[in-house]
């Protein structure tokens, strides 16, 4: 079997099961947000009643992170939602905005939008945040409600996101009916040359599979190049999946994941049992190719949707008019190192907006120092526009007053991971989808740069 | 279920993923209150480019659409996991979408809620068929039939009980598997 088929094999008491079977799995961990979880809990009531109990509190993580630093009163009114759910139903894993557990929150436009407005619990960006705080391990079952859910595949666990209905049926059960997926193994050989990111490899795949190449499907990464690779390189990766139709995405387990793994759940005193799944000498994929790190090349996924691959050098007369670098893959700490690299002691050309994921890389850039000057610092010296409030922020538009984002029709190059029309605001508005060196050196030049130019 | 519908289709193109159907400024609706249920079907479709698509798939100041019927391309429903997409279809009265293949979590999100019939082509139709065309839409059948020609369209198979029931709860305790309310 292969991992996928392995985990929920495990979590559905099989001893095996082949790929388009359907089966009843047991739920590891719950994950919702601000803008699906008032949804997610009015199905809950709706289906089990006013009273009834979620199915095991520990087990459902709550994490506002969309909508959070708007003066929208519905948004404000959403994370009420979240917050007196958590009070009834007694739920220890919730990351609120506000430290009062009986408190309303409401944004204060009048602070500005970059200076922090959140309480001591807050963390961010909910993919971001799960394994900061303990709740993603190997082998284990997390369900979201959120697309990008499968980014904890990097830790080799089975996760997809789902909708309302779904999560308001495992708050109740703890279980839900899937089908197992297809596998398609990718193996990675050689080594990234300098310039290239984890980023340009899952553009690059993308790019060859097509914006719909692994639909219904598990995409599998294995390989010498993928050992090689940090826990934030394979995160950045198996966040992607959902860009080419990826059901989940899987990672072997190796010595970094339990490292990582172990080190998150003793410093939040989470769940520290968990059993990886192996590799199996026999598995059966729909798809199985190799790809040779050592031959990618920067590269940017054009307007309109993720698929659309160009190299970085052949784009050099495309001018834009913003640079963007956040969210769950491109606004962890590693991200703003590489981006800080390129900007050190130059100036952006361009508006350029930089939201950290979560408040710990917030904490992390300004503590990090370079030749004496904290990285927060060199950003901002370069006329980045940092923001202390970590979330989704423009990524996905939000309200109209929302940090970064496009108000009018503009090209903008973004270090995240969608692109569809009108996903960063504006409808009319062009991203470009390309990796932390990439977005830099463009919003030095004003037009997409090959990073190469300043990254040796 | 037996039944045939006949309405005007809404034609669109390839890779029609959520934030065109539902634009991200209107999820702070929340589908189970119904007047916020209802807000969010006016706004179906609101997010695709003008430019493209003259035609309003709902009329201003409508929460209804005229089209019960959309015919797309490939990948329909790509993008987020949000379930405000499908029910704001169905919010607008849309009863099945056609596409030549559907995005996975917006599919599962159809038969989740029961909110719409997600049925796959056979044929590319949106390059056969345009805005406005009256279509009849045979579920007993699995047949949309266009200016006098029908086309076959793939059976929906183990998912559609669940549609049929009005979702996988309503399903779910038809069949037993959690106890009635
Ligand atoms: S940062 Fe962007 S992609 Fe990630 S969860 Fe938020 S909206 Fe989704």
């Amino acid at each position: 079997m292969t991992l996928t088929e392995k985990i929920l094999a495990r979590a559905s008491g099989k001893a095996h099961v082949e790929p388009g079977a359907n089966v009843w799995v047991n739920v590891d961990v719950l994950m919702t947000h601000d803008v699906c979880g008032p949804g997610t809990i009015g199905v809950f009531k709706r289906e089990f009643g006013k009273d009834a109990k979620v199915w095991d509190p520990r087990k459902v993580v709550i994490i506002p992170d969309h909508y959070i630093f708007t003066a929208d009163s519905m948004s404000n009114r959403n994370v009420d939602i979240l917050r007196e759910f958590v009070r009834e139903q007694g739920l220890p894993y919730f990351y609120d905005v506000i430290d009062d557990p009986n408190g309303h929150w409401q944004f204060d436009a009048s602070r500005g939008q970059t200076k922090a407005q959140y309480g001591s619990r807050y963390t961010g960006v909910c993919h971001t945040t799960l394994p900061w705080k303990g709740h993603t391990r190997p082998g284990e079952i997390l369900f979201g409600t959120d697309s990008h859910t499968c980014m904890a595949g990097a830790f080799n666990q089975f996760a997809t996101g789902i909708g309302n209905t779904d999560a308001g049926f495992i708050l109740g059960t703890g279980k839900l009916l899937i089908k197992v997926p297809e596998t398609m193994r990718f193996f990675l050989e050689g080594a990234m040359q300098p310039g290239v990111m984890a980023k340009d490899v899952i553009l690059h795949v993308i790019g060859d599979i097509g914006f719909d190449g692994a639909t219904y499907r598990a995409m599998q990464w294995e390989g010498p190049g993928v050992y090689a690779m940090n826990m934030d390189d394979r995160m950045t990766i198996a966040n992607m999946a959902i860009e080419a139709g990826g059901k989940n995405a899987m990672f072997p387990c190796d010595q970094k994941t339990l490292d990582y793994v172990r080190e998150r759940t003793a410093e939040n005193g989470t769940r520290e049992d968990f059993e990886p799944v192996e590799l199996d000498a026999d598995q059966k994929f729909i798809y199985d190719k190799v790809f040779d790190l050592s031959k990618l090349e920067p590269t940017v996924a054009c307007h309109p949707d993720p698929g659309q691959r160009r190299l970085a050098k052949e784009m050099s007369s495309v001018q834009l008019d913003r640079a963007y670098i956040g969210s769950c893959t491109g606004g962890k700490t590693s991200d703003f190192l590489a981006f800080a690299q390129v900007v050190k002691g130059r100036s952006v050309k361009i508006d350029t907006f930089g939201v950290p994921a979560t408040t710990k890389v917030v904490r992390e850039l300004k503590e990090t120092q370079w030749d004496g000057q904290s990285v927060w610092n060199i950003l901002e010296s370069a006329g980045v526009r940092m923001t202390e409030n970590a979330s989704c922020a423009a990524c996905l538009g939000g309200p109209v007053d929302t940090f970064g984002r496009l108000n009018k029709p503009m090209k903008c190059i973004s270090a995240t991971n969608r692109n569809f029309p009108g996903r960063m605001g504006n409808k009319e508005s062009e991203v470009y989808l390309a990796s932390p060196y990439t977005v830099a050196a463009s919003a030095l030049t004003g037009r997409v740069t090959d990073p190469r130019e300043f990254v040796s | 279920m037996s039944k045939v519908i006949t309405s005007p289709v809404y034609v669109c193109a390839d890779n029609i993923d959520t934030d065109q159907i539902i634009p991200a400024q209107y999820l702070t609706l929340v589908p189970t209150i119904p007047e916020e249920y209802e807000k969010l079907g006016s706004y179906a479709l609101i997010g695709l480019p003008d430019a493209l698509y003259p035609e309003r798939f709902v009329q201003e100041g409508q929460t209804q659409t005229q089209y019960k019927i959309v015919i797309a391309g490939r990948n329909f429903g790509c993008g987020s996991s949000r379930e405000h997409a499908p029910i704001a279809l169905g919010a607008a009265g849309v009863e099945a979408v056609v596409a030549e293949s559907f995005a996975r979590i917006f599919f599962r999100n159809c038969v989740a809620t029961g909110e719409l019939y997600p049925y796959d082509s056979n044929e590319r139709l949106c390059d056969l068929v345009k805005t406005g065309d009256i279509a009849t839409l045979d579920f007993e059948q699995d047949t949309l039939t266009v200016h006098g020609k029908t086309y076959s369209l793939k059976p929906l198979g183990e998912v559609r009980p669940v549609i049929d029931a009005g979702g996988i709860f309503n399903y779910a305790r038809q069949t037993g598997m959690i106890a009635s309310k």
